[in-house]
């Protein structure tokens, strides 16, 4: 574990010798770990009553009710609506900013400025993005829909740019030879080289909107969060249950399809 | 991929006359049933989604004027209220990517396939890591709240709980790419199984721990900033609070914050691994 190397005398002493520098490491972050509880109000009392109370939250929560499956369902597809729609749209929009943001296609006076942006978006939350367009556009779907195409753009706009930067530069060269203009030399040079990354990007980004719409709810912005979210509120436990569990099923769903489409494009 | 069509042997002509299409006729048929399912899935989102078109409308315009509210940001919010925030949002940060090892190491070691020869618990493992994997953390730290009360103590636990599926997930999959000889030769030593973990596996999955601990750690930092949003502690809360009182350039104070935290745990992130890996 250690780079010192022992001479062979001591090597034959010690089979193992001991690491001092990394148990150092771990009596501090031990040392950390019980200061930073202490800092936060976590204690061994604290920690026990909410073992209790976590039983009693169990509890309430088995059996799941699926009595009020029509909110349930209403929820599940608008959440689904908004992942496709903000899939849709963030693509469309990542496509020219990746090509863009790609260093070896634009001169760096644009590359530059696209790069901040798409940094941007990458690096607000989406439920916080979700928030500033609850407040700026009002509650519902359309909130959660352009959260979720700031978060995707920030996202996929980076990995196309950086798959534009990886591509061989001599096909470019050659269509560009033939005097074809940009947006040929775009689909004849640097399509057909990015496109599989392309698609696996975008089932991934798929993938990811659909659990992030599940979301956005909480704070107003469509989706079967809102749902959760209110029967939290109204302690509804058992309903909750039936949503955890339902989204749980839809996320793992999801997994599976797009798990299958990834082996099939391969 | 390239195929040819109308094929007539005898004829010494044909090879010069073949007809090369990009895909056979059942290749074009999946695609084309590809891209209808895409456009067929949009097409309905649109038409059912409920937005509402006087919202749509004014969208612009009403980004225009949060934005002109929120400029300039008032500094003057930032000591010691969103400070002290900003240290409470890291430590939940951190303190959940360390809890959530005690519950991720065993639980990868589990899921396993080539250290747990025991098929039903391998299936267990898999399906709690998933199970982890699939609630996200604001749904855990909900959770957490009602069970812990409102403040830190439920972040941490929510950050830990979420981080366990994503670590143990990436772990189990670095143990089974171990090499299996250095345990086949402590076993023959005599070692025990304490001993063959630690010196026949731990320096294998070593440079994977770390960097999966890192990643998660610079995951956590985004997240930890959203969980007061629940109830859960941190700079969520102070952001609620700000946009709850309409007081918009605190709010954006709040968010250059988390802007700059985000930013310098990517950047400590990028280093620490280079010289790591």
């Amino acid at each position: 574990m250690s780079a010192t190397h022992p001479s062979p005398e001591a090597a034959r002493r010690v089979a193992f010798a001991p690491n001092w520098p990394m148990r150092l490491a771990l009596l501090a972050i031990v040392a950390y770990a019980i200061w930073a509880s202490s800092r936060l109000g976590l204690s061994w009392d604290r920690l026990g009553h909410g073992l209790g109370e976590g039983g009693r939250l169990l509890a309430r929560m088995v059996p799941p009710n699926f009595e009020r499956w029509g909110l349930l369902l209403e929820g599940m597809l608008e959440s689904l609506q908004i992942a496709v729609l903000a899939s849709a749209i963030g693509i469309a929009i990542s496509l020219p900013l990746g090509v863009l943001a790609a260093r070896n296609l634009s001169p760096w006076w644009i590359s530059g400025p696209v790069r901040a942006v798409i940094a941007v978006c990458r690096s607000l939350h989406y439920v916080i993005v979700a928030i500033l367009f609850v407040k700026a556009i009002g509650f519902g779907a359309l909130a959660g829909t352009a959260a979720l195409v700031v978060a995707s753009v920030g996202f996929i706009a980076k990995l196309f740019a950086e798959a534009i930067e990886e591509i061989s530069m001599k096909q470019v060269e050659a269509i560009r030879a033939t005097g074809a203009g940009v947006m040929k030399v775009l689909a004849y040079a640097v399509l057909p080289q990015v496109a599989s990354r392309f698609i696996g990007f975008c089932l991934y980004q798929l993938d990811s909107n659909l659990r992030n719409s599940t979301l956005v709810g909480i704070v107003g912005a469509g989706g079967i969060g809102g749902t959760l979210f209110a029967a939290f509120k109204r302690f509804d436990y058992d309903f909750v249950a039936a949503i955890l569990l339902s989204i749980i099923a839809l996320i793992f769903l999801a997994e599976i399809i797009s798990g299958r489409v990834r082996a099939a494009l391969r | 991929m390239n195929s040819m069509t109308s094929p007539s042997f005898g004829d010494p002509m044909a090879p010069l006359r073949r007809e090369w299409t990009r895909h056979t006729p059942g290749q074009r048929l999946s695609r084309f049933a590809v891209w209808l399912v895409c456009v067929a899935a949009i097409v309905w989102a649109v038409r059912s989604i409920d937005i509402i078109p006087e919202f749509l409308a004014d969208a612009p315009e009403q980004m225009a004027d949060l934005l002109i509210r929120m400029w300039p940001p008032n500094v003057a919010h930032y000591y010691p209220e969103v400070h002290n925030a900003l240290i409470e949002t890291l430590h939940i940060a951190t303190l959940g990517t360390l809890f959530c090892f005690i519950l991720a190491v065993p639980l990868a070691l589990m899921a396993a396939r080539n250290i747990c020869p025991i098929k039903p618990l391998n299936v267990v493992a898999q399906f709690s890591l998933v199970a982890s994997r699939s609630v996200n953390s604001l749904v855990w730290a909900l959770l957490f709240v009602a069970i812990f009360g409102p403040g830190a103590a439920a972040g941490v636990f929510a950050i830990a709980f979420r981080s366990v599926g994503f670590v143990g997930k990436l772990l189990s999959e670095a143990l089974e790419e171990t090499n299996h000889g250095p345990r086949e030769a402590l076993r023959a030593a005599g070692a025990s199984w304490g001993a063959e973990m630690l010196k026949g596996v731990w320096p294998q999955v070593q440079p994977a721990f770390w960097g999966i601990a890192l990643f998660r750690w610079d995951i956590n930092v985004r997240e930890s900033a959203v969980l007061g949003l629940v109830g859960a502690g941190g700079i969520g809360l102070v952001l609620d609070d700000a946009i709850n009182f309409f007081q918009w350039d605190r709010v954006s104070t709040v968010l250059l914050a988390i802007l700059a935290v985000v930013l310098v745990a990517e950047i400590i992130v990028t280093r620490l691994r280079s010289r790591l890996l």
